[in-house]
């Protein structure tokens, strides 16, 4: 049976641009589609990579547009379609004014102080 | 040997970029001189760590020629790490996340360098006893 991972993101929006998603976000996904158990902890400025609505579209160099821009909560989103379990720390998006309402649908809140209970399920944590 | 354990670790940050590397490189260089076996997948920036090109330089700015500058190349420390490793009775096992080198143009690696996937990471950290990542912060 595989270990449970838990993949903690805390460093956010480093590189999206050019990598046009997240990296470890991205790295979830690749390691679910090979049959990991593994999730997510959105921490810190990571728990913006859950909020409704963002654009990053529009970048231009030159006259060279980017035609791809990152799509985080999208790809948070379907993380969560393929059964990754999404825990975003309440405490963190509170901090930084964000209510439920302005977060994609099917987050696992957790709460700052419920961090220890909630590595206590896992085999591994890995903080990026 | 039942004490000789199998450590994943997970490398993020170019070379000359971050003390967090080379802090990285004594961890498993203490790992592997006790003959432990370590995996070493290397991600984003980190897979130039192995790129063969890397090529020391004298500094003026020291009053050194190439040769007394000496100056360390991280690829060859990697080499020498796997050779302590081979001479310890373990094994130092060095990934680079082949769409990560694509992207930079880095894949001319020293030997014994291997190109692989996510899934590879995950397949090695399952057959691991722990894995750390050391990220770019």
């Amino acid at each position: 049976m595989a270990r449970k991972i838990l993949n903690v993101v805390e460093v956010a929006y480093r590189a999206t641009i050019e990598e046009q998603d997240d990296t470890v976000v991205w790295i979830t996904h690749a390691m679910k589609g090979g049959g990991a158990d593994i999730h997510m902890l959105l921490r810190g400025n990571a728990v913006s990579y859950a909020v409704k609505g963002q654009d990053a579209s529009g970048l231009s160099f030159g006259g060279k547009a980017q035609t791809q821009p990152p799509r985080i909560e999208e790809d948070v989103a379907k993380l969560i379609g393929k059964g990754v379990e999404v825990y975003v720390v309440e405490d963190d998006a509170a901090e930084r004014g964000l209510e439920r309402t302005d977060l994609i649908e099917g987050l696992k809140p957790v709460s700052r102080a419920g961090l220890p209970k909630l590595f206590a399920q896992f085999d591994q944590i890995w903080h990026w | 040997m039942a004490d000789k354990k199998t450590l994943s670790v997970v490398l993020m940050d170019a070379p000359y970029e971050s003390a967090r590397s080379t802090t990285a490189f004594r961890i498993i260089d203490a790992a592997v001189r006790r003959g432990h076996t370590v995996k070493v997948f290397c991600y984003e920036g980190a897979v130039a760590q192995a790129f063969v090109k890397q090529a020391p330089h004298a500094n003026a700015v020291h009053g050194r020629d190439l040769a007394a500058e000496d100056h360390p190349n991280p690829k060859d420390w990697i080499a020498a790490m796997m050779a302590a490793a081979e001479a310890a009775g373990g094994k130092l096992e060095w990934m680079n996340c082949g769409l990560c080198v694509d992207e930079r143009g880095v894949g001319e690696v020293i030997p014994g360098v291997t190109r692989g996937s996510p899934v590879d990471l995950w397949k090695g950290a399952e057959a691991s006893d722990n894995t750390l990542v050391v990220p770019t912060k």
